[in-house]
């Protein structure tokens, strides 16, 4: 009897345990949420000597001027200005873009799925090589080859991505014509090809569309595997941090002492240790490369949501910049609270007891 | 041993290395001493600091060095000149301009940017970090809010909107940088500060009557220095990297000005003829990049010797 009341005891403990991790979480959410926008709101209408102007030039007659100023709420005190853009901005307006003549809103939905692609490419490429290459540098410590990946990762620490993207469309493209011009298809797929989900390599391959595949591949390799070793510099130096932490831990001596052979001691048991906190590393890697495209795409003319933010600012276009960086900027910060959460779930030693 | 400023009996290396030094100057000269000794071991942060001492002696004796004026060319004979070209070692731009003079010229505008940002972005990160440790409480949960909102932005994107509103400029571009960038040192400035805060000497400093704001700016800030200044001799290679970005989006310095990545931008349009004209600022923002990082790689493990390797 006094068993199970135990039980019920520490399950109502654990219950709200996980209630109050809950809560505290969504307590983040909405403060950095809500810090976002004061950011984008101050940048928008308290930077800019005279946000109406921006919008209408200065040749405008004072009619015009007034109109306007009543129109999007200028007139009103600076803090009921913010809460009115609150409102606009929880309800995904963002205003119109006066470069498309769209609301800025429908534009990101459109231009948002080749920057996810491109930076998705990038984090694959960069797990998939920078995760083996941390691994080895661990294992052999000291060796050339510990000494070649921290070299290379520390060159793709120091390079000017739009640099080297310039340089790797003049080797690959103009010189050797390895890969495809850029942007995201050959013009000839461009009108023919209808994408569904935006995403071009996966849709190319739901539709068997074998020919639109390997050129949107064409097209994406080069600056995905830039991106990927921008996050491969970062991914493989923590690899091996976590790496040399585990390899030093008493259960890799009692495994030896076991006599498992040192590959499954190292890919397996060590490795399976250091996934915990590289989850983490990778997932804020995925959401640095999502910034990181700012440059890519301008070099590698990559119609995403660097791009559009550019071409927006040298427009002029402060709607349609503010909407991309809060657009950023909220992918940024969920992907930073679920990693977080994510790393709370994989390391038992984070649960609440 | 009468004598200890003259220690004439012993060598120096015995004098720095004593284990009871008869003044604090000759602890701390042994400390430096052998903080100096465990950094030159390590060859590449040796090649770290020689390149960033290279940096300096360049920006500062630019003029002398220059041996063609950075802003004004010759259209009329010298236009894209490749490199190796008699008088213009690394060629010469669209305008006629020696790119060796824009480089040396150019590296004043990355320094100074670096050292702007920095002796912006890290005293106030330093004060907010300090402050919120020591105080505790409701004071430092607000405070590490407003820091964890700032950490949790996308930093280029939020220079990018700044700059963006503020006009473009190498200035705005420093105050846009130095506001996306002092949140990591505030967090590194509380974690030391937790970690001294409780600690005998500073209750013996508050024994003597020492005012709070004393204890923070004379017993506190000084423990956080040594791996606040790792941090941020490992951020100037992004700080670098950042403005060059900027400057290659045109919003950071703009024409005439020599800053490397508006070269790299104005290169652009030549790559696929005169490949030179981009090429050479990029390989050196990359060269003082990577010297800050081997040098910030350095400094970390001769300062903290428990992540060396790491």
């Amino acid at each position: 009897m006094s068993h199970s009341n135990a039980k019920r005891a520490a399950g109502l403990r654990r219950a709200r345990g996980v209630l109050a991790n809950i809560g505290r979480f969504a307590v983040m959410l909405a403060t950095t949420y809500l810090g976002l926008l004061a950011v984008t709101f101050f940048i928008g209408r308290v930077v800019p000597i005279d946000p109406v102007l921006a919008i209408v030039g200065d040749r405008a007659p004072a009619s015009v001027v007034e109109r306007v100023r009543e129109q999007m709420g200028f007139n009103l005190p600076l803090w009921q200005q913010f809460i009115l853009y609150l409102r606009q901005a929880l309800t995904g307006d963002f205003g119109t873009s006066v470069l498309t003549t769209n609301p800025v809103m429908d534009d990101i939905i459109r231009v948002f799925p080749a920057t996810l692609e491109l930076a998705t490419v990038g984090t694959l490429i960069g797990a998939g090589l920078g995760v083996p290459l941390g691994v080895v540098a661990a294992v052999r410590r000291g060796s050339i080859a510990d000494q070649v990946v921290r070299i290379v990762g520390l060159i793709g620490y120091s390079v000017p991505i739009f640099w080297l993207g310039l340089l790797s469309l003049l080797l690959f493209y103009a010189r050797l014509k390895w890969v495809a011009y850029p942007g995201r298809l050959d013009v000839a797929y461009e009108y023919t090809f209808t994408p569904i989900t935006g995403l071009y390599l996966f849709d190319a391959a739901w539709t068997r569309q074998w020919d639109v595949l390997w050129d949107a591949f064409r097209h994406i390799i080069l600056p995905g595997a830039l991106l990927g070793y921008f996050s491969l510099a970062y991914i493989s130096r923590m690899t091996r941090s976590f790496m040399l932490n585990e390899l030093g831990q008493e259960y890799i001596v009692a495994a030896r002492a076991k006599g498992l052979s040192e590959r499954r001691i190292v890919w397996f048991h060590a490795l399976r240790n250091a996934a915990v906190p590289l989850v983490t590393v990778i997932a804020l890697s995925y959401a640095g490369l999502l910034e990181g495209s700012v440059l890519t795409e301008t070099v590698f003319s990559w119609p995403g949501i660097g791009l559009y933010i550019t071409n927006s600012l040298q427009n002029a276009d402060m709607n349609a910049v503010l909407g991309g960086t809060i657009m950023i900027g909220s992918v940024f910060i969920a992907i930073n609270l679920l990693s977080d959460l994510l790393y709370r779930l994989l390391d038992p030693r984070t649960r609440v007891r | 041993m009468t004598d200890p400023s003259s220690p004439a009996p012993e060598s120096w290396r015995d004098w720095l290395l004593t284990a009871e030094p008869r003044s604090r100057h000759q602890a701390r000269l042994g400390r430096a001493y052998v903080t100096w000794r465990r950094f030159s071991e390590n060859r590449l942060a040796v090649t770290g600091l020689l390149i960033i001492v290279a940096l300096v002696l360049v920006a500062l004796f630019a003029d002398l060095l220059a041996p063609h004026s950075a802003t004004v060319g010759n259209l009329a004979g010298a236009r894209l000149l490749p490199p190796g070209s008699p008088g213009f070692l690394l060629g010469t731009d669209d305008q006629g301009r020696d790119i060796l003079s824009r480089l040396i010229v150019g590296s004043r505008i990355t320094l100074a940017v670096v050292a702007l940002v920095a002796v912006i972005a890290a005293p106030v990160g330093l004060l907010i970090g300090t402050v919120s440790g020591f105080a505790g409480g409701y004071v430092d949960a607000v405070l590490m809010r407003i820091t964890d909102i700032f950490l949790a932005f996308p930093k280029l994107i939020l220079a990018l909107a700044f700059v963006a509103a503020l006009g473009p400029g190498i200035e705005n571009a420093v105050i846009a940088i130095a506001l996306t960038s002092w949140p990591p040192y505030a967090r590194l400035a509380r974690a030391e500060t937790l970690g001294v805060r409780n600690s005998d000497y500073i209750a013996a400093v508050r024994l003597m009557g020492a005012s709070p704001a004393r204890i923070v700016v004379r017993h506190i800030m000084p423990m956080c220095l040594s791996s606040l200044i790792v941090r941020v001799t490992l951020d100037m290679a992004g700080i670098i990297l950042t403005a060059a970005g900027l400057g290659f989006l045109g919003l950071g310095a703009q024409p005439p000005l020599p800053e490397w990545g508006t070269m790299i931008a104005s290169g652009r349009r030549f790559i696929l003829d005169q490949w030179w004209v981009a090429t050479m600022p990029g390989i050196a923002i990359l060269v003082v990049s990577l010297g800050f990082n081997l040098l910030g790689d350095g400094l970390r493990d001769a300062l903290d010797p428990r992540e060396a390797g790491r």
